[in-house]
């Protein structure tokens, strides 16, 4: 137990917002997510008991409580977002390249990108439309005819394995946040102030994870290392919340901006543990805190490889919803990243080994 | 045996919900075991007998889950919206009933289509009577199975989830009948089998077995104009030697044709395209396991009517007791 630990809430203000920009613009494309490890680990180190980087660098933190006997929880959020690696150099600046997880070609055309460690900037280009037939702009632009294209002069900056991401800066619009990469960072985010603010009643053991964006790579050594009882994975699910043009019902939305923390009871990946679903409801309902129940389907999170390690760990998952994830630009209410890091603090209080 | 069927099939336990069906089977297995523990997942572990000479650590497991729905959205209407858990077909769906863990019931509706055969989830709902919304019994996250009762055509038996209940009546009826083995038994009552072994997964990695047998069913070939396949309802229990995730260890097949034969007991040889069983999450557990199946043919699996052959049921119990009471030694393949 470190001596600076506390047990107030933590609360997001002006600080966690700049660490929120200061964390989505920066680039960790999975597999090279050194730039946010190194802010992570910033962070961790000074109220940690243990912090390390294993193998793979997933940043693993330990920070013991003081109830006996006390839950050992795994709380998870990935570092890594979608981006590109670049994959051959095709002169006078221009690159080609290979998508790195889920991400939509349709929406890359035309699109700004910082290439590798120093942010290089370049652009996804396109043929403008000014030389486009009519039938070219019916269909989308094929991923294969595209390079990220950095200017003349620029090519000894890049070599392939670079990788790129969308190049958004961060904007606060009114009650919103918009950003590249709120998928996860805002997990990361939250991670980092629960750490900061880790209740007494367990052992808060920390992963921030890599490679979550292409198969959930990271979180199942992790979670194999740490050994915990329970784990809580944190991230940040669609919401598709728009109105249908037709003025009908809309039925698939997944998750909704404005309606609190996103729980989840199935995804493609994980069934959540019924009890952990009651806890986070109940505390939910209990303190008032608004929340939603993400629509059931497709989809995962690291909790799909955390609960199946060793002899299996219960799981469940809470998301902040983002309008437009795995594009340049997602949006995010204030208030559901309030809302969560609210929840999943008082949900952490109630914790006892009876839950299981 | 009949009864013990029954029984087991008409209890709903959709994947991630199986602790209604995990306490009925504990209440049948406590008194025939040394040992019984519940997983982190909910797997249901038992263990039997100490090891002798010539014994091994066997896993023997059959899935207590079964294919169910999870509602996805209640509509202004009253109409629950949903996605599947495990593979749900959805020809099988309109017109049938659901039971939801807490009590309530429904009809699967469809929406008008010019094609009624192309209908997917999507243009389906439960219908569940109420007036809107706010009247209706489900929210979201609400799981349902389907309902249908258990019946018995005599040698034939009909049931929702068949698919693995009677795998579970097999084991149960084995530990009945088991007079003595040389071998450490563990009976693992498996959870979420039907959305990718997972259950099986962490039991097999716990209980570290030496060696692993799972019990589930199997498609047929053998209805009008059916998909080929060289098992059929009534010819004896089947004996895997591959689906579509696993390669059966081919030891493991050669030892369990050798004890039908000497048993003087009915057996197919099953080369199934596509599905798996938790066999195969024993088989990459940890160092790799040898592991097989016994599987039980079950026409219209993943239907709200799956369909056994009582006298295949019966014989697969036999062969997995004949199995199981001698000691086993893994020849060359």
């Amino acid at each position: 137990m470190t001596p600076d630990s506390d047990n107030s809430p933590p609360k997001i203000g002006a600080a966690q917002i700049r660490l929120l920009k200061r964390l989505t613009q920066a680039c960790a494309v999975s597999g090279d997510e050194g730039e946010v490890r190194s802010i992570v680990l910033e962070h961790v180190r000074p109220v940690a008991d243990e912090v390390r980087v294993d193998a793979l660098g997933n940043v693993l933190v330990t920070r013991g409580g003081r109830a006996e006997p006390r839950l050992r929880v795994l709380l998870a959020a990935h570092m890594d977002e979608v981006g590109f690696i670049v994959t051959h150099d095709e002169e006078n600046g221009f690159f080609r390249f290979e998508t790195v997880g889920g991400i939509d070609a349709r929406y890359l055309p035309g699109k700004p990108v910082w290439v590798g460690k120093n942010h290089l900037p370049g652009v996804i280009g396109a043929k403008p439309v000014h030389l486009s037939t009519h039938e070219e702009m019916r269909q989308a632009i094929s991923k294969d005819s595209l390079r990220i294209d950095v200017g003349p002069g620029n090519e000894s900056k890049v070599k392939p394995g670079d990788r790129a991401a969308f190049a958004t800066p961060f904007a606060r619009l009114g009650t919103s946040l918009r950003a590249k990469a709120l998928d996860d960072r805002l997990g990361v985010a939250t991670l980092i102030e629960l750490v900061k603010h880790a209740p007494a009643n367990i052992d808060l053991l920390a992963a921030f994870t890599v490679q979550e964006e292409v198969g959930l790579r990271g979180a199942g050594v992790a979670a194999y290392a740490l050994k915990p009882d329970l784990a809580i994975v944190l991230d940040s699910t669609p919401a598709n919340d728009l109105p249908a043009w037709d003025g009908s019902e809309n039925i698939r939305y997944n998750s909704r901006l404005g309606a609190g923390p996103a729980i989840y009871m199935a995804d493609r990946g994980t069934l959540s543990d019924p009890r952990l679903v009651r806890l986070l409801v109940d505390t939910a309902e209990a303190a008032g805190i608004p929340y939603q129940i993400r629509q059931p389907g497709g989809g995962g999170t690291d909790a799909g490889a955390v609960h199946l390690q060793r002899t299996g760990i219960p799981s469940v998952s809470v998301s902040v919803p983002a309008r437009y994830n795995h594009t340049p630009a997602a949006i995010a209410r204030l208030s559901d990243w309030k809302n969560t890091l609210a929840l999943l603090h008082a949900a952490l209080k109630q914790l006892t080994p009876e839950i299981l | 045996m009949k009864e013990l069927i029954q029984t087991l099939v008409e209890i709903p336990g959709p994947s991630g919900y199986e602790s209604k069906i995990r306490e009925a089977i504990r209440l049948r297995i406590e008194p025939l075991v040394d040992e019984l523990r519940v997983d982190a997942l909910g797997n249901l572990i038992a263990r039997k007998g100490e090891m002798q000479p010539g014994g091994k650590k066997i896993m023997l497991v059959a899935h207590m889950d079964e294919i169910g729905l999870i509602v996805t959205h209640v509509d202004g209407n009253g109409f629950a919206r949903f996605t599947t858990l495990g593979g749900v077909r959805a020809y099988n769906l309109p017109g049938g009933r659901v039971r939801f863990m807490n009590g309530a019931s429904g009809v699967l509706g469809v929406q008008y289509h010019s094609e009624p055969d192309a209908s997917a989830f999507e243009e389906m709902f439960i219908d569940l009577g109420a007036k809107n919304r706010e009247d209706c019994p489900v929210r979201v996250g609400d799981v349902a199975a389907f309902e249908r009762p258990f019946t018995d055509l005599g040698e034939r038996l009909v049931a929702k989830s068949m698919d693995d209940r009677i795998g579970v009546a097999v084991l149960i009826e084995t530990l009945q009948q088991l007079n003595s083995s040389p071998h450490e038994l563990y009976f693992v009552f498996s959870v979420q089998e039907e959305v990718g072994v997972r259950g099986a997964t962490t039991a097999a990695y716990g209980v570290a077995p030496d060696f692993g047998l799972a019990v589930d069913v199997t498609r047929t070939g053998d209805t009008p104009r059916d998909r080929k396949m060289e098992v059929s309802l009534g010819k004896g229990p089947a004996i895997k030697v591959r689906d579509g995730g696993m390669l059966s260890d081919p030891r493991v097949v050669d030892w369990m044709v050798q004890i039908a034969e000497k048993s003087r007991l009915p057996y197919q040889l099953e080369i199934m395209d596509g599905g798996s069983t938790d066999a195969r999450a024993i088989q990459v557990s940890r160092e790799g396991v040898p592991a097989g199946c016994l599987s039980i043919p079950c026409r219209y699996i993943h239907s709200p009517s799956e369909m056994v052959d009582y006298s295949d049921v019966q014989n697969g119990v036999r062969l997995m007791v004949a199995l199981l009471s001698e000691s086993l030694e893994l020849g060359q393949d």
